[in-house]
């Protein structure tokens, strides 16, 4: 994990709790949207708050897009979960909005959560190697019962599509 | 009914995020490291290598039925129900997701800091 690559992961915690509150800020003033008039969705995306809110997510989006191509999605989705604890000092501090304490608790189990898969590694080694030398679909094949296939069945499959 | 309509917009939230996170992580990976990518050849390959990826593209469409599919009910149901219910839940499902599709090592640790995001999260909705 390189300096550069915990920033790519802050990007991502920060753009998409930044986003998700601009966007529910713009949806609240655009109010009730019928599923029998769909064009008013549309009509939601002119709202500063909600365009600014998407802008924020493609922000997001490529940030995610960047840490997935090095991480895997096990450990980025609960490293960069930290945006909620964000959101609530947010709340608390810069809004002054009460913080339960059972959300304090919530808050808590988050920050944990984001520490302890923080401590491991962000990639599972060998079954990428195996993404590299096999096709999906002969991985597919390969580990048949999805799930089930453990790592020494992944090591096979590898070193017999390296044999093809 | 208004509860009922709530529930099935997260379940389908949930539906289209999980297929969304588990096709663009797989596109991703198939694309690489971008950071060693871009030493050697710049944005302008990296580009390219995603555009020409079938799996980045049916994840932009799940993400984007994910995504309306939290517009509609975030205008139903409370930001406060709707949000955290989905996001919660999206967590377990990625973890078994990633399991199966992805063959990741979903191992003691990435289970219980997953367990402990998606309880967390439910609770910031009390």
């Amino acid at each position: 994990m390189t300096f550069r690559k915990y920033l790519v992961l802050a990007g991502v915690t920060v753009f998409a709790a930044a986003g998700d509150s601009m966007l529910s800020h713009g949806m609240k003033q655009t109010g009730s949207i019928s599923i029998h008039h769909l064009p008013s969705l549309l009509l939601a995306v002119a709202n500063p708050w909600v365009a600014v809110g998407i802008l924020l997510l493609l922000a997001f989006f490529a940030s995610y897009m960047n840490a997935l191509s090095w991480a895997d999605l096990t450990y980025v989705l609960p490293a960069t979960s930290f945006g909620y604890v964000l959101l609530a000092l947010v709340a608390k501090f810069a809004l002054h909005e009460q913080v339960s304490p059972l959300r304090w608790l919530g808050i808590a189990l988050i920050a944990g959560g984001v520490g302890f898969v923080a401590g491991g590694p962000a990639v599972t080694a060998k079954a990428h190697e195996g993404d590299e030398l096999l096709h999906s679909d002969e991985l597919a094949t390969a580990t048949s019962g999805c799930g089930k296939g453990s790592t020494e069945d992944r090591v096979a499959a590898v070193s017999s599509g390296a044999e093809r | 009914m208004k509860p009922l309509y709530t529930w099935a917009g997260i379940l389908v939230i949930v539906f289209f995020s999980v297929v969304g996170d588990i096709l663009i992580a797989r596109a991703m990976k198939q694309v690489g490291d971008v950071h060693a990518q871009w030493r050697r050849g710049g944005l302008s390959p990296i580009i390219g290598r995603i555009l020409s990826n079938k799996n980045f593209f049916l994840g932009v469409a799940a993400m984007a039925a994910a995504f309306f599919s939290l517009l509609f009910s975030l205008s139903w149901g409370d930001v406060s129900l709707v949000a955290p219910a989905a996001a919660s839940l999206t967590f377990i499902g990625n973890a078994c997701a990633a399991k199966i599709f992805l063959h990741e090592r979903v191992d003691r640790r990435r289970w219980i800091a997953a367990m402990l995001v998606a309880t967390g999260v439910a609770l910031l909705a009390a």
